[in-house]
C-alpha cells in the first residue's frame, strides 16, 4: 500500500508545514516508509508552493510520483496545475473559501473545506493548514490522528501559547473530514 | 676565534639559496627564521607559502610548511589556524598572489580579523613567471605584459594593500617596510616579530608589506635595484606603520 | 535506534559531526544551503569550527588548511560551486590530504537550474580537477544511505589520505526521510584520530629537516612527481575491493536497469511494478561510482538478458560510458534519460522497459 499526496497552495499558506507535520508524524509513530519532498524555486516568498508526501509499507521509489492518490489544493492556480495529476478515483481536498471553481473532473472524489474562513473565525488565518491537515487525516485515516497531534504539539513546544488555537484548528478539521467520509 | 654569528637553524645548513643575485627573498626568509627561533616557536610554526618565487625556499626551510594554491594562502591559513590555534601560522605571498588572484582571500581574512600573520613581498612584478605586470607595478614600469610600461588609462594604478586593508575595522597591524638598507632590514625584522607576537597575543590579523627588488625582471643589477627601490618604489609605497592597535 | 525525520542536507551534516568532523567551511548555493546553516548551529555545540568562506574557492582551501592540521574536515556545494572547488580538491589529492566533500548536484552546464540532476558524473568520477587524480565517490539513493556513506567517508579518507566525494543530488538533499543516525564519536576518539596524523600534520615539529611536516601539492623534481603519481595510482588500483553495487532481481532478468543515486531508487520501484506485472526486470545500482562496480555486470546471465537500460538524469548520458565498459558488448544498451532539473519518472522507466520487451 502506497499513498502519494501533493499539497499545493500560495507561499505563506503553510503547505510545506502541513506536509511535514504529516510525514514527521508517520515517521514517529509507525514503521512505514515515508518521504517529504518540497518543490523548490528561486523565490523566497510568493508564487505557488507545493510539496509531496509518500507513505508506504514498502521502500519508496520517487519521492514525487507521476500520479497522485490524494491532492490538497489551497488556491486556484494550484488546482489548474495539479488536478491533472490526480488519479482516477483519487481524492481532492479543496480550500473552498478560495477556490470556488467547479471541479471539471467527475472521476475524482471532492472533499470541500472552507479552511480560510474557518481559520479567520478562530482568530488567525495562519492555522488554515492545520485545519486542512485535520480534514485530510480525518477523511483518510492514513495515520492515527492522536499521533499527528502529538507531532504538532512537539513541533510547537517552544511556542506553547499557540497550542490551544492549533488544537482547536486540528480538531475542527478532523470533524469536518470525518463528516464527509 | 669566537663565533659571533651563525645562520638561523630554521634553514638547512647544507642548503644554498637558489634565489637570483640581489633578490631579497633570502633576506626576509632569514629574518622570519631568526624571529621564530628567538621566540622559541620553531616547533610550533607552520608556513603557508604562496605560488611563485615565494615557494622556492620550501626545500630548505627546516620547519613545517605547506603550499597554498595561487592566491589562496589566507584561506588555507584560516583553516589551519582555526583547526589548530596553538600553531603559529603565517603566509608568505608575493604581490600577484596576495593582491591580484588572491585579493578576495586577503581582504576577507583581514576583514574577519583572522588571527594569522601575513608576510607580503611587494616587488612590483611577477618573478617566477617572467616579469609580467603585477597590481603593484609602477606607472611607466616595463613588464613583459606591458611592454610600453604600465599605462594608467589602460592598466589602472598601483594598489596600496596596507592602505586598502586599513579601510577595514578588524586588522590589528598593518605596516610597510623595506630591505633596501641595513636599517630597514632591522625594522623589517622587528615588524615581523610584532606580527607574530600579535598572533600569540590573539590580536588578530597582521600584515607586513615588504618593498623589495627583483633585479632579474626589472632588468638591472642588484645595486641599481637598491637605487630603484629608493627612488621609485618608496615614493609610491611609503614606509611606516599604517595601523597598530 | 529511534528513527528521526531529517532533510538530506542536514542528515549529511549531522553524520559528519558524528564521524568526528570538526571543521566545515562552505558557501551558499541552492540546493545545499542547509548544510552550512546546520554546521553554523551545530559546530559550536561540539567545539568544532564553522567558517562561511567568501567563496567556494576560499572554502575548499580552508578545508585544505584545516585537514592539513589533522582535523576531520568537510565542505559541500552544488554543481557550479563544485567546479570552483576543483582547484582546492586537486591540491588536496596531490598533497594526499584526507577530507570529505559533498555535491548536491543540480542541472547544468553553467548556472544551469537549481533543481536536481546527475550531470556531474564525469566530473565526479573522471576529472574533478587538473592532473588526473582520483577519489572514492559514493552515490547515495536514500537519505539513510547518504548518512551512512558520509559517516564512513571520513574513515576512507583517513585510510587513504585522499579526498572522498559524496555525489548526491538535489532530491537527496532537499527531501526528508526517516533516518537512524550513527553513533557519535567521543572526544577521546576524535583526539586519537587527530593524534594519529601527528607525524605529517602541519602543526609544528621539532627542528628536524627529515621529519618536519611538508605538505606538498607538487614536486620540484619531475622524477619525484612521477613517483608520487605512481604511488597514487597504486592506491587507486587498490580500490577494486571497495567497489559496491546493489544487484536486485538480476538472476532471471530479461531487462536489467543500470543506474545510480536517485535515478536508481526510482528505477527500483519500476522493477517492483514490472515484476508484479510479470515482466522479468532487474537492477544493478552502482553504490560506489568510483571505483565502479564493473564486476556486477559479469554476473549477468546474458543468455536471458535482452538489453541493459541505462537510467540517469543526464543528457547527454554519462554513466552509460562506465556501463558500456562493464557490459563489454555482451548485449545492447538502451537509455532512459532526463536532464536540466527534471526528475526521473517511474512511468518513463516503465515505458522504456516495455519498449525493450516488445522490440
Amino acid at each position: 500500500m502506497e499513498t502519494n499526496l501533493c499539497v499545493a497552495g500560495f507561499g505563506g499558506q503553510g503547505v510545506m508545514t502541513m506536509g511535514k507535520f504529516l510525514a514527521d508524524a508517520t515517521c514517529n509513530s509507525t514503521d512505514k516508509k515515508v518521504t517529504f519532498f518540497p518543490s523548490y524555486g528561486a523565490e523566497q516568498r510568493g508564487g505557488t508552493a507545493n510539496c509531496f508526501v509518500v507513505i508506504s509499507d514498502d521502500d519508496i521509489g520517487a519521492p514525487l510520483g507521476d500520479v497522485m492518490d490524494d491532492l490538497v489544493v489551497m488556491n486556484g492556480p494550484s488546482l489548474a496545475k495539479f488536478l491533472p495529476t490526480l488519479k482516477e478515483g483519487g481524492t481532492l481536498f479543496i480550500n473552498s473559501s478560495i477556490v470556488s471553481d467547479d471541479i471539471a473532473r467527475k472521476d475524482v472524489k471532492v472533499v470541500k473545506a472552507p479552511v480560510t474562513e474557518l481559520a479567520l473565525e478562530m482568530g488567525s488565518a495562519k492555522v488554515l493548514n492545520v485545519i486542512m491537515l485535520g480534514v485530510y487525516v480525518g477523511y483518510t485515516e492514513v495515520i492515527d490522528p492522536a499521533v499527528v497531534w502529538e507531532t504538532i504539539e512537539h513541533k510547537l513546544s517552544s511556542k506553547p501559547k499557540l497550542l490551544p488555537l492549533n488544537k482547536q484548528a486540528f480538531e475542527k478539521g478532523l470533524e469536518l473530514g470525518k463528516s464527509q467520509r | 676565534m669566537e663565533k659571533i654569528y651563525t645562520r638561523t637553524k630554521t634553514i638547512q645548513e647544507d642548503k644554498v639559496s637558489g634565489f637570483c643575485p640581489g633578490c631579497m627573498h633570502s633576506t626576509v626568509i632569514k629574518l622570519i627564521g631568526e624571529v621564530i627561533e628567538e621566540m622559541g616557536m620553531v616547533d610550533k610554526t607552520a608556513a603557508v607559502l604562496g605560488i611563485g618565487c615565494c615557494g622556492l625556499h620550501m626545500d630548505y626551510m627546516a620547519y613545517d610548511n605547506t603550499t597554498a594554491p595561487h592566491g589562496r594562502a589566507c584561506a588555507v591559513a584560516t583553516g589551519m589556524k582555526r583547526a589548530n590555534p596553538n600553531t603559529l601560522v603565517y603566509t608568505y605571498q608575493g604581490d600577484g598572489d596576495l593582491a591580484s588572484i588572491g585579493l578576495a582571500e586577503t581582504m576577507s581574512a583581514a576583514n574577519r580579523g583572522e588571527n594569522i600573520s601575513v608576510i607580503f613581498i611587494n616587488n612590483g612584478i611577477y618573478g617566477m613567471t617572467g616579469g609580467q605586470m603585477a597590481p603593484t607595478t609602477l606607472i611607466g614600469m616595463k613588464a613583459s605584459t606591458a611592454p610600453k610600461g604600465r599605462i594608467a588609462e589602460e592598466h589602472g594604478y598601483p594598489m596600496h594593500m596596507c592602505e586598502i586593508l586599513n579601510q577595514l575595522t578588524a586588522p590589528a597591524y598593518l605596516v610597510r617596510t623595506s630591505c633596501n638598507t641595513p636599517a630597514n632590514v632591522n625594522k623589517t625584522k622587528e615588524a615581523i616579530r610584532k606580527a607574530f607576537q600579535n598572533q600569540l597575543d590573539g590580536k588578530g590579523f597582521s600584515m607586513v608589506e615588504i618593498v623589495t627588488g627583483c633585479p632579474t625582471n626589472w632588468g638591472m643589477d642588484a645595486l641599481a635595484s637598491l637605487d630603484y627601490i629608493e627612488e621609485k618604489m618608496l615614493p609610491e609605497f611609503p614606509l611606516g606603520v599604517i595601523r597598530d592597535r | 535506534m529511534a528513527r528521526v525525520f531529517m532533510k538530506g542536507t542536514e542528515a549529511v551534516a549531522e553524520a559528519a559531526v558524528r564521524a568526528g568532523c570538526r571543521f566545515f567551511a562552505g558557501y551558499p548555493i541552492t540546493p545545499q544551503n542547509e548544510v552550512p546553516e546546520y554546521f553554523a548551529r551545530r559546530m559550536p555545540e561540539v567545539d568544532g569550527v564553522f567558517v562561511q568562506g567568501e567563496s567556494e574557492v576560499a572554502s575548499i582551501n580552508m578545508v585544505y588548511g584545516a585537514a592539513s592540521m589533522g582535523v576531520r574536515s568537510m565542505t559541500s556545494s552544488s554543481s557550479p560551486g563544485i567546479s570552483l572547488k576543483s582547484e582546492g580538491i586537486s591540491y588536496c589529492a596531490a598533497a594526499r590530504i584526507p577530507m570529505v566533500y559533498a555535491n548536491f548536484a543540480r542541472g547544468g552546464p553553467g548556472v544551469g537550474s537549481i533543481q536536481p540532476a546527475q550531470q556531474d558524473y564525469f566530473q565526479a568520477t573522471k576529472a574533478s580537477g587538473n592532473g588526473g587524480f582520483q577519489m572514492m565517490v559514493f552515490a547515495p539513493s536514500t537519505v539513510q544511505e547518504a548518512v551512512d556513506m558520509t559517516y564512513r567517508a571520513f574513515d576512507y579518507a583517513d585510510r587513504d589520505r585522499n579526498p572522498v566525494l559524496i555525489l548526491a543530488d538535489g532530491v537527496i538533499g532537499t527531501m526528508m526521510e526517516p533516518v537512524e543516525l550513527p553513533e557519535m564519536k567521543s572526544d577521546e576518539e576524535i583526539a586519537a584520530m587527530k593524534a594519529a596524523k601527528g607525524s605529517w600534520a602541519c602543526v609544528g615539529h621539532e627542528l628536524d629537516y627529515a621529519h618536519r611536516s611538508w605538505i606538498q601539492p607538487g614536486q620540484w623534481s619531475t622524477a619525484r612527481m612521477q613517483e608520487v603519481n605512481e604511488e597514487a595510482d597504486a592506491l587507486y588500483r587498490s580500490w577494486e575491493k571497495d567497489a559496491q553495487a546493489e544487484e536486485y532481481m538480476v538472476g532471471d532478468a530479461e531487462v536489467i536497469i543500470a543506474s545510480y543515486g536517485i535515478s536508481a531508487r526510482i528505477a527500483k520501484s519500476a522493477v517492483n511494478v514490472l515484476r508484479a506485472q510479470g515482466v522479468k526486470a532487474g537492477l544493478i545500482r552502482a553504490v560506489t561510482v568510483n571505483p565502479f562496480p564493473y564486476k556486477a555486470f559479469d554476473r549477468i546471465n546474458y543468455d536471458k538478458c535482452k538489453a541493459i537500460l541505462d537510467v540517469e538524469m543526464s543528457i547527454p548520458a554519462q554513466f552509460v560510458e562506465d556501463v558500456k565498459v562493464g557490459v563489454k558488448e555482451r548485449c545492447p544498451i538502451k537509455t532512459c534519460l532526463c536532464s536540466g532539473g527534471n526528475i526521473m519518472s517511474r512511468e518513463a522507466v516503465l515505458a522504456a522497459v516495455k519498449k525493450i520487451m516488445e522490440g
